[in-house]
């Protein structure tokens, strides 16, 4: 029985990323220390309130607590907070925040957010994303695509739906055109705002292949709660095809005059 | 002391002016300088908007448990009203209850009575400052009749969104709201002002800094906090004003920085909670000294560790924005700084679990609502371990389980705390005692249904339910039964608690009418403001009080009555 398994009783979602291991473990941890915390507390203030009752203990002592038993306490609670921070907090933080994976492995893809959709950009078959500039959109154009980027020919779009493959690490560069949207994946315990002007990445290894919903997790105006797309994690030969297919679909379309579409 | 003599004048004269009928109504309850009228002002106007953000919850919590339905008292819910009602309730509840209720009203009636002199330094001002909280509620509520609705872009206003009308579609509701927050932050800057300088200047004689009841020290404390943070928010607002009207860039991504915004708001936001929970910390300390007759365990620790509260609040701020794109350098930072204030708010209660150890406790209904709200800021305060750490903030970000957190610290701060004091201090206020057992029904009721409304909350959060969502119908994961069941029981319990406040309202109307007479010191209490009668007039004493001691001499071993008030001479 694992320390995060208390988390599956009180109705935690299914895990299918290789660091939220780590998150929910630690989600566990916090979960038994706030538990035995609370009940702690809980019986101490109950015998209080029973042993001065008035009834019981009709004159209060003026002196009072003199040992240095509430010393321990405390200085106990700042040990195991101690350790929450520099055994689980930090390690995971950095990993995620400062340890970008690198190498010919890493699928890159982009998110972006408007009111109320997302488009996401995948770099097609040269695993290179091509520029965007907000200046560039229009009706066509819908993410502001640079065209005199050469790493961008054989860039695709994916409306409301983010295909990845399993097994391989995952950095997803979130942007958004106008308010701030959240990329929130929970089954990946993995999360981004998403910034008008602001370059942000985050990365995760899923771990298992199946279809969940995105949800958009920082309200954005009056059609928030319809601005859902769909996360499929799907076996990497699926998804090689699948990038291939779209690609070359987008170099021969780029390839003549851009007016067909 | 001049103001001694100066007060032998005022209150003969405020008698006389009971005689001069024409005069007495508006210049005695409307426009009063009377420290206690403006703090009643502030607080019933409180208890108002309260009633008009509860109504708001209702709404939103009605349509989350049966969505689509037609909800009495209201109708049916669009999408952009759930959104400004949402952002409403969250605004109402912070800026326009808590603030006036527990730091204003308590502020402004207990400060003058507890230090022993007859009203603030400056009575104009705090005047000035109760009609420009007026004047912003006013506006608030004028809000919701603009064309185009209220403003619905979340209490934190974060612009894009809060900032350009072709994305938030309300166009005045958004300058208006922007300008109430704006004119009830200046309403407290000036009652703050009087706070701190009444407290330093106008103490009773004889009474030293560390004579004065915790409660005044937590009011200055939290003053002074509050003071030093709403600067930048000020500046950010007027930013995010000309952004709406003018079409500036402060916060576009074009020119300026949507995330400025996001840290001049929680600079102010973050110790805003301080602000909120400091005062009543000082109630707590209060009643459960009186309750317990003992004196407050460590009381100068308390103190000491108030201030680091207010430091350590001016540094945490970052912790709501791990997920905004800050440098992820700062976050490991914020996270430290998160977990280290819990370690002087848990030395703060730990003072309070020690006054209570030895004592003779009596649960009177002050009493119970002082223990509820330590019980139940436990669960609020152990849940913010989760969101403080920066890894696992990532995955509760913006879900129920934070909406369950801050309203398991907030609301045992305003509704326990605040029936706390209402209880507490209703004897002083009116002459009249309620009635016990009305209290007792009003208590039980109200904090079981409370718990039943926000559990439920926190297993919605960590099975990734995101907060502000009108609809769940298009997340299969988020409509299965038992996801929607936990929706529906939050729901059945708020009107639960709703209901129990009829024994309540029972209560104080019996009460008023025909209550006992409560005399000046009910509850056998040590500090000053118990010495003034009840009500206490204008001037509240026909002469000021001296102090000989501290304020909790309790069950003083050789002395026969368990209470020692700190004017008595032996």
């Amino acid at each position: 029985m694992s320390v995060s398994s208390i988390l599956k009783i009180f109705g935690l979602p299914e895990l299918a990323s290789e660091h939220g291991e780590l998150v929910d473990h630690m989600n566990g941890f916090v979960h038994w220390f706030m538990l035995v915390l609370f009940v702690g507390w809980s019986i101490f203030l109950i015998y209080v309130f029973y042993r001065f009752n008035q009834k019981r203990n009709p004159r209060a002592d003026y002196h009072g607590v003199r040992g240095h038993a509430t010393t321990h306490i405390e200085i106990g609670v700042c040990i195991v907070e101690a350790i929450l921070l520099i055994g689980f907090a930090f390690p995971l933080w950095a990993r995620q925040a400062d340890e970008f994976p690198t190498g010919p492995d890493v699928v890159k893809l982009r998110a972006v957010g408007e009111q109320f959709l997302w488009t996401f950009h995948y770099a097609g078959n040269d695993g290179v994303l091509g520029g965007i500039n907000p200046k560039l959109t229009t009706s066509t154009n819908t993410i502001g695509r640079d065209a005199s980027d050469p790493n961008g020919k054989d860039d695709f779009l994916s409306g409301g739906v983010m295909r990845i493959p399993v097994g391989r690490p995952c950095i997803v560069d979130v942007r958004s055109k106008d308010v701030i949207h959240n990329l929130a994946l929970v089954p990946m315990r993995a999360a981004q705002d998403a910034t008008p002007g602001v370059k942000a990445h985050m990365w995760f290894k899923p771990t298992k292949a199946g279809t969940w919903d995105i949800i958009c997790g920082q309200l954005c105006g009056s059609g928030h709660s319809q601005m859902k797309a769909t996360l499929e994690v799907m076996e990497q030969k699926e998804f090689d095809a699948w990038v291939k297919e779209q690609s070359d679909t987008a170099i021969k379309n780029a390839a003549p005059a851009p007016a067909a579409k | 002391m001049t103001s001694s003599s100066v007060h032998a004048d005022a209150a003969p004269e405020a008698d006389s002016h009971a005689h001069h009928a024409p005069q007495s109504f508006w210049s005695k309850y409307i426009f009063s300088v009377d420290h206690k009228i403006i703090g009643l002002q502030y607080t019933l106007t409180g208890i108002f908007m309260a009633v008009v953000g509860v109504y708001m919850s209702y709404v939103f919590r009605m349509h989350l448990a049966n969505p689509a339905a037609h909800i009495p008292f209201y109708g049916v819910l669009s999408p952009a009203a759930y959104n400004s009602l949402v952002t409403n309730h969250g605004t109402i509840m912070i800026f326009w209850v808590a603030m006036p209720i527990l730091l204003a009203g308590l502020g402004n009636y207990c400060i003058p009575l507890m230090i022993g002199c007859d009203d603030m330094v400056f009575p104009r001002v705090n005047r000035l400052s109760f009609q420009v909280f007026f004047l912003s509620t006013v506006l608030l509520l004028v809000g919701f009749m603009a064309p185009g609705g209220a403003f619905g872009g979340a209490w934190t206003s974060y612009p894009p969104l809060s900032a350009k009308v072709e994305y938030n579609l309300t166009p005045h509701g958004n300058v208006i709201w922007l300008l109430a927050v704006a004119l009830e932050i200046v309403a407290f800057l000036l009652g703050g002002i009087n706070f701190v300088t009444t407290a330093m200047n106008s103490r009773a004689k004889g009474m030293k800094m560390f004579d004065m009841p915790v409660l005044v020290w937590m009011i200055v404390i939290a003053t002074i906090i509050f003071m030093m943070s709403v600067g930048p928010l000020v500046a950010g607002a007027v930013m995010l004003l000309l952004d709406q009207t003018l079409g500036t860039h402060f916060f576009a991504a074009q020119g300026g920085d949507p995330v400025l915004w996001q840290h001049l708001f929680w600079f102010f936001g973050h110790p805003e909670v301080y602000v909120l929970l400091l005062p009543e910390l000082g109630v707590v300390c209060e009643i459960i000294c009186v309750f317990s007759r003992k004196p407050l365990f460590g009381y100068k620790t308390i103190v000491y560790t108030t201030f680091m509260v207010g430091i350590l609040s001016m540094i945490v701020w970052a912790h709501h924005q791990f997920i905004a794109g800050i440098d992820p350098r700062m976050a490991s930072i914020f996270s430290l700084t998160t977990i280290i204030i819990s370690i002087p708010v848990a030395v703060i209660m730990f003072a309070m679990i020690a006054t209570l150890f030895k004592g003779s406790i009596e649960f009177k209904v002050p009493m119970l609502w002082a223990i509820g709200l330590i019980v139940e800021f436990l669960l609020g305060g152990v849940t913010g371990i989760y969101l403080g750490s920066s890894a696992l903030d990532v995955y509760f970000h913006d879900t129920y389980f934070v909406v369950a957190h801050f309203h398991y610290t907030l609301i045992p701060l305003v509704a326990f705390g605040g029936f706390a004091i209402f209880t507490y201090y209703f004897p002083k206020v009116t002459g009249k005692m309620l009635d016990e057992r009305l209290g007792r029904i009003h208590f039980w009721g109200s904090a079981i249904a409370f718990n039943f409304i926000f559990i439920p909350l926190f297993f919605s959060g960590l099975a990734g339910e995101h907060r502000r969502i009108y609809d769940y119908s298009g997340f299969a994961e988020l409509t299965t039964p038992h996801m929607q069941s936990l929706r529906t029981m939050a729901t059945h319990a708020l009107l639960v608690m709703i209901a129990f406040q009829i024994p309540f309202v029972i209560n104080v109307i019996k009460s008023l009418l025909k209550g006992a007479p409560a005399g000046a010191n009910p509850w056998k209490a040590n500090t000053l403001e118990w010495t003034a009668d009840s009500p206490p007039p204008h001037g509240n004493w026909a002469e000021l009080p001296e102090v000989y001691r501290g304020p909790y001499e309790y069950s003083v071993p050789g002395r026969e009555q368990d209470y020692w008030p700190q004017n008595a001479a032996n």
